[in-house]
């Protein structure tokens, strides 16, 4: 996707300037650009060190995984028909934790394992027959309610300390860089219970 | 409720911080080894993501010397979105590093303390790359019926745009 858009920018940027006559300024911008981004890299050294590293304290400590256990309760109201002991309950608290924390490089691979085990629990379901409508197996290649739910709310974003853009704000000269904690906390807040809500709903609605 | 939201701010991170290193204390945990091994990773995110910003703030540059951006703002409609977070909003759901890329761009047209600036901070904190993250799970599964996974994450990005320019 990214080719794409990134061919796209370039290539609109240099026609529009000929056609403007603006293309000194975009050699200009273009070197510029460049310089920009290593200053940038450099100054999130510093925050991504020490995120990362207070991290690896939780980690160590079991923090996470005391984060992990405490997420059991609000899974099982957000996934009502997995059973209390599956295994992939486990899986998406893990990816949870790492969404809240903001470790993209932990959420996402523990979210494809619980996509994984999703799949296998909606075979189960395949072969196992039902009365209750609202808990019929989906055929295969159709998104089951778990999965959409896990998409849906992953996609809300649950990030609650924007790291990267405490870092980004600082680099541009903001006099008080984290003053959009709170907010982004409350906005990532709000679109995860508009998210949560509309999951509810759906869940309960008859499947086609 | 700004009050609130202020206090959360001012606050926040030093209780993480307090709260993750007497954790680890209490818990017995070498806390300043694993916080250097820790950090270690850190920089290495740090090295990774240069390659993708020279890519995208050159890309964007030349959008904005060109003069596109402000012509593509003069096209937009006035009143219901402020013209130059458009680009922002319409990239967030494609590309969260073009998306960065355009934010940037606020940034330093703006500064990081004008409300646009701030709209475009909690925005990006508070959205998700909509197509990308979607295509990722459904692949790894060969789902290509996804029912209301569209629906719900269009609508809970769009809670968050609401939200952010609320709040900003």
């Amino acid at each position: 996707m990214l080719n794409g858009i990134w061919a796209g920018m370039l290539l609109i940027g240099i026609v529009f300037a000929a056609l403007h006559g603006t293309l000194d300024q975009v050699g200009q911008g273009l070197l510029d650009g460049t310089g920009e981004a290593v200053t940038l890299a450099i100054s999130m050294v510093g925050v991504m060190g020490l995120w990362c590293g207070l991290m690896e304290i939780a980690r160590q400590s079991g923090l996470l995984q005391a984060l992990n256990k405490m997420c059991r309760p609000l899974i099982r109201w957000l996934y009502p028909h997995i059973h209390k002991d599956d295994p992939v309950q486990e899986l998406i608290a893990t990816n949870m934790v790492a969404n809240l924390l903001g470790l993209g490089n932990a959420a996402t691979p523990a979210g494809l394992h619980a996509m994984k085990e999703l799949e296998r629990l909606e075979e189960q379901r395949r072969g196992a027959k039902t009365e209750r409508e609202d808990a019929r197996p989906v055929p295969k290649g159709v998104a089951s309610n778990e999965m959409c739910t896990l998409l849906v709310l992953n996609i809300s974003s649950l990030q609650l300390l924007p790291v990267t853009m405490i870092a980004y704000r600082s680099q541009y000269g903001s006099v008080d860089p984290t003053s959009i904690v709170g907010p982004a906390i409350v906005a990532t807040a709000i679109s995860t219970a508009v998210a949560v809500v509309f999951c509810k709903i759906m869940q309960r609605r008859k499947k086609r | 409720m700004d009050t609130f939201v202020n206090f959360l701010s001012g606050l926040f991170i030093p209780l993480l911080v307090f709260y993750i290193v007497g954790f680890g204390l209490l818990m017995k945990c070498p806390v300043f080894d694993a916080f250097t091994d820790g950090a270690k990773d850190g920089f290495h995110v740090a090295v990774s993501i240069l390659p993708t910003l020279i890519g995208l703030i050159a890309g964007v540059r030349v959008l904005r010397a060109s003069g596109f951006l402000d012509w593509l703002a003069g096209l937009l409609p006035r009143g219901v979105l402020p013209v130059p977070l458009v680009p922002v909003i319409l990239m967030r759901p494609f590309s969260s590093s073009a998306a960065t890329g355009l934010a940037l761009d606020i940034f330093k047209e703006y500064g990081p303390d004008s409300y646009l600036g701030r709209a475009a901070s909690i925005l990006l904190s508070c959205t998700e790359t909509v197509f990308y993250t979607m295509s990722l799970y459904f692949v790894t599964v060969k789902v290509t019926k996804t029912r209301w996974t569209m629906a719900g994450a269009m609508l809970a990005t769009a809670a968050g745009v609401a939200a952010s320019l609320w709040l900003a």
